[in-house]
């Protein structure tokens, strides 16, 4: 290799002093270097070669142009020439497009040293640069949605680290009519990424310059589609396409860019032409008589006051007299717009109902109204927090039809929900955080409890409920009874077990702390009726709540095993927690069995054998007093006879004397 | 009603009275401090028992309504805690009582357990209870009793002993924090069968055993009232206690004890008094029996 490196110097300084008077470089003296392809040049330590294949070069646009005539910074050089070479100059030659290259969001970035920034030779290459008609040029149109594709397809670094609003750019272009007819069909027409955006202009939306800023947009898809605004006509009147440009919705309003195919386009399509029919008061189905009036005026009030009457009632036929006529949606499709919304309906009980074309299946009108449907912050909808249970109710109320079909442990929901903490709190103190039924069961997935995905299944309402009670939920998963912290097969207790799941009390009421085999006692039965052996427990049978309850002792979301230094009951804590209540308890205070039994002999014997040994006593005494006594009885009565008897005797003895 | 023997002797007493303006003399049983304290000591048990059966009891529903019907368990506490200051009370102002006649009558420690009269168990009263026995099954006589018979002494000391044991334990319930400075903790949970168990047994023993023993015999039936107006007539003493008769006789006391009888207002007080003591006894142990067999748990 060094040999050939002094070669090539040697040469190179033959060739200079042959041609010292020739100034003139042609192509040739170029290649006797460049055509070698063991040829290679060194930047920043890394080798590439500098080989240029002169017959490809020769076939190209610029087959006849010489090496300088792009290098001009090697015009005039000496042989061999300098390592650091500038970039070939386009421009030279393409001003204008330079230009334009130069204002481009490209050209931008190239001078602020950007380097994921294209250049020239990025898209058309270098020294094989064909005609773009040519197959073999690299911005032959079928290649170009890969072209660009290069940089701007999802997870490429451009559209990770810069800002690109658009996402999956490359894959919905793909999928679009365009990217169809380019790609599978080969239609060369076809519109790809620089027919909309220009191949060397290219500027953000923002820009008013832009081919496709809103002003310039219709122009830019009229490029191709000519006479479009025919075919619109009954949206937009035909010279408003011109003068008014910045009012019209642009063509991406309604054909999403890159995507164009899911297509709105019914979007204004004039109310106008229903109104006509549906403003009068008196229109009548003629089906099944019911009203088709529309309040327009209120309707322009609702949240769909910017959305026009064919969006919703897709279908029409804007060439008909009467649109309506052959309307092949008779239901309108919130979906096509709420699709997120639309998507969790489905996987709802409700959705799956009306799947099964269950009458009984609630849509999207029963509860949101029709054409005059207000935001859930409006006090006047009939979703805003106040209203909910009352909508809830208008089916789960007892007696109503979902209530009757539904065989759920759960009864009387709405009665138990008004009465509740959270009811009282939303209907009686009017307090629009409160929990409301959607808030527990969600506004369109209520699932039942049993399917893994609702927010009420048992793994879900820790968290459900601590969207509210936050700092509740971060205790209890700490806690023994979170599946975080115990891994067991049995059921863990979940905030409703305690709680109930709609008639939920305030913990400090008496009805709340008296049910203590329905919250611990339900799975803890055993250890809980000891609890009833003892005074705490005495007290609280006879209806009273101010003795300590388990929660007292044991903690409530907090509970922990004894032997964790953080547990209520662990050795360290034991007496403080006493001294909640007794407040001169002392650690042998603290000895006190508040579990005790004295029907187990192997965990308390003492108190076993106190109990046996007293009752011993009672049976004993009771035996043997009850015996005498049994014996005595008839002994009594015979005395009693007697003592009558001599009564009797005595007094006739008086009655005689008198 | 002219069927009971103290019936007919009330009413031949009354037409007595209003006849001939004079009255029958009676035999004085019981002093006016015992029947006193003997009074208070019932108003006092019959509140312990109560408050206190309502808790053991606590499941069933009659324990409920005792409860609320003292006012909740706290008020139902206070009241338990102020009888058996109360019956401790009693129980200090009899041994008091004791120690003044001991010193009145000048007798010595000996005297007082070995004296006819004394509480204490002594030889005859192991003849008696064999010939009561035998009297039982017909094969004797009714054995001639003294002043105190052998079920009265164990009533006594079944007393004595109750009032130990429960108050005691009840104290150490009432103080636990207190207690708890010497005794383990355990102790308490001890405490509390002791003091429950023991009060069963009291209340069972008083309301069943010793009702009929001394007010509920067919021969006193419907109830013996010497124990509030302490006095009884001439011909019941001689018949029951012909023992302690003929040792008065003997001893030329009989003159001694005799008194004149309370009139009918005071005896019709009596009776309302031991009637209202006698329901509400029947009744706790009526409870006590259903909340045992059919609610117990």
């Amino acid at each position: 290799m060094l040999k050939l490196k002094i070669f090539t110097v040697f040469a190179g300084l033959l060739f200079l002093l042959l041609n010292i008077e020739t100034a003139a470089q042609d192509k040739s003296d170029c290649l006797m270097c460049h055509g070698d392809k063991s040829q290679y040049g060194e930047r920043n330590g890394k080798k590439f070669s500098v080989f240029v294949d002169e017959k490809k070069f020769n076939s190209s646009v610029h087959g006849k142009i010489d090496c300088i005539g792009c290098h001009v910074d090697l015009k005039g050089s000496d042989f061999p020439h300098t390592d650091k070479v500038q970039k070939a100059t386009c421009g030279g030659c393409h001003k204008d497009i330079q230009k334009m290259y130069d204002e481009s969001l490209h050209g931008q970035a190239i001078r602020k040293g950007d380097n994921l920034a294209p250049y020239c030779k990025d898209c058309h290459g270098n020294h094989e640069i064909f005609p773009v008609k040519d197959p073999q040029s690299s911005v032959y149109p079928m290649k170009i949605p890969m072209l660009c594709g290069k940089c701007h397809r999802e997870g490429s670094p451009v559209q990770i680290q810069r800002h690109i609003p658009q996402d999956s750019i490359l894959e919905n272009y793909t999928e679009s009519i365009h990217g169809e007819g380019l790609l599978k069909k080969g239609l060369l027409v076809a519109a790809s990424c620089v027919s909309c955006h220009s191949s060397h202009h290219i500027l953000p939306h923002t820009d008013p310059r832009s081919t496709i800023s809103r002003n310039n947009i219709a122009h830019t898809c009229a490029a191709c589609h000519v006479g479009i605004e025919q075919v619109h006509r009954r949206i937009i009147k035909g010279q408003l396409w011109e003068k008014e440009a910045h009012v019209l919705p642009a063509c991406v309003d309604c054909h999403q860019p890159h995507k164009i195919r899911k297509v709105f386009y019914d979007q204004g399509f004039a109310d106008k032409e229903c109104l006509t029919c549906h403003e009068r008061k008196n229109i009548k189905s003629s089906v099944d008589g019911r009203s088709l009036f529309v309040d327009y005026a209120k309707m322009k009030e609702s949240m769909h006051a910017k959305i026009t009457c064919s969006q919703c009632h897709t279908g029409v036929n804007p060439s008909k007299m009467r649109p309506c006529e052959n309307l092949s949606n008779k239901k309108v499709d919130c979906t096509s717009c709420h699709s997120q919304v639309g998507s969790d309906y489905q996987r709802s009980i409700h959705g799956k109902l009306f799947a099964k074309k269950d009458p009984n299946a609630p849509i999207c009108s029963e509860c949101h109204g029709t054409h005059e449907i207000l935001g859930k912050k409006d006090p006047n909808s009939p979703i805003f927090a106040t209203n909910i249970p009352v909508l809830c109710g208008n089916c789960h109320r007892e007696g109503e039809k979902a209530a009757a079909r539904k065989h759920s442990s759960e009864k009387n929901i709405i009665t138990n929900y008004s009465e509740s903490i959270h009811g009282r709190g939303l209907l009686k103190s009017g307090l629009t955080v409160t929990a409301t039924c959607t808030s527990c069961h969600t506004a369109h997935k209520e699932l039942p409890h049993t399917d893994p995905e609702s927010s009420v299944n048992p793994k879900n309402v820790a968290s459900t409920c601590g969207a509210c009670h936050h700092g509740i939920q971060e205790q209890f998963e700490k806690s023994v009874h979170s599946a975080f912290v115990t891994k067991t097969d049995k059921k863990l207790p979940s905030c409703n077990d305690c709680h109930t799941a709609h008639g939920i009390n305030r913990t400090d009421t008496e009805g709340f702390r008296l049910k203590i085999m329905d919250q611990c006692g339900k799975c803890h039965e055993v250890i809980a009726k000891t609890y009833f052996d003892t005074y705490h427990g005495k007290v609280s049978q006879l209806g009273y709540s101010k003795t300590a309850k388990c929660y007292d002792c044991h903690g409530s979301h907090d509970i922990l095993p004894v032997s964790n230094p953080a547990s209520h009951l662990n050795r360290k804590n034991v007496v403080k927690t006493c001294q909640k209540c007794h407040t001169n308890a002392n650690k042998q205070f603290a000895g006190y069995f508040t579990h005790a039994t004295h029907h187990d002999p192997a965990k308390y014997p003492l108190l076993f054998w106190t109990f046996y040994g007293m009752t011993g006593l009672l049976v004993g005494t009771f035996v043997i007093a009850g015996i005498h006594t049994l014996l005595w009885l008839p002994r009594s009565l015979q005395w009693r006879r007697r003592l009558k008897k001599k009564q009797s005797s005595k007094d006739e003895k008086e009655n005689s004397k008198e | 009603m002219a069927d009971t023997p103290k019936e007919i002797y009330f009413k031949k007493k009354e037409i007595a009275e209003d006849s001939d303006g004079s009255k029958e003399l009676q035999v004085q049983r019981f002093s006016r401090l015992n029947r006193l304290l003997h009074i208070i000591m019932i108003i006092s048990f019959i509140n312990l028992a109560l408050t206190g059966m309502s808790l053991k009891f606590s499941y069933t529903g009659w324990a409920v309504f005792l409860s609320h019907l003292f006012g909740g368990f706290e008020s139902a506490g206070w009241i338990h805690r102020f009888s058996a200051v109360i019956m401790i009370l009693v129980f200090t102002m009899h041994i008091i009582d004791i120690l003044r006649q001991k010193k009145k009558e000048k007798k010595s420690w000996i005297m007082m357990v070995f004296d006819t009269d004394s509480m204490m168990f002594n030889k005859k009263d192991l003849h008696d209870l064999i010939d009561s026995i035998k009297w039982f099954l017909g094969k004797g006589e009714r054995p001639e009793y003294g002043r105190w018979t052998y079920w009265e002494k164990f009533d006594y000391f079944a007393v004595f002993w109750g009032m130990i044991v429960i108050g005691s334990t009840g104290l150490t319930l009432w103080f636990p924090e207190f207690f708890t400075q010497f005794i383990p903790g355990w102790a308490i949970n001890v405490a509390t069968i002791i003091h429950s168990d023991e009060a069963l047994l009291a209340v069972g023993f008083i309301f069943t055993i010793h009702f009929f023993n001394t007010h509920m015999r067919p021969e006193k039936f419907p109830m013996d009232i010497v124990i509030f107006s302490g006095r009884y007539p001439l011909e019941e003493f001689k018949m029951d206690r012909p023992e302690e008769y003929r040792q008065l006789v003997e001893r030329g006391e009989l003159e001694k004890y005799m008194v004149e009888p309370y009139p009918s207002i005071v005896l019709r007080t009596i009776k309302l008094f031991g009637w209202a003591a006698l329901c509400i006894g029947f009744s706790i142990v009526i409870w006590i029996i259903y909340a045992m067999i059919f609610a117990y748990k």
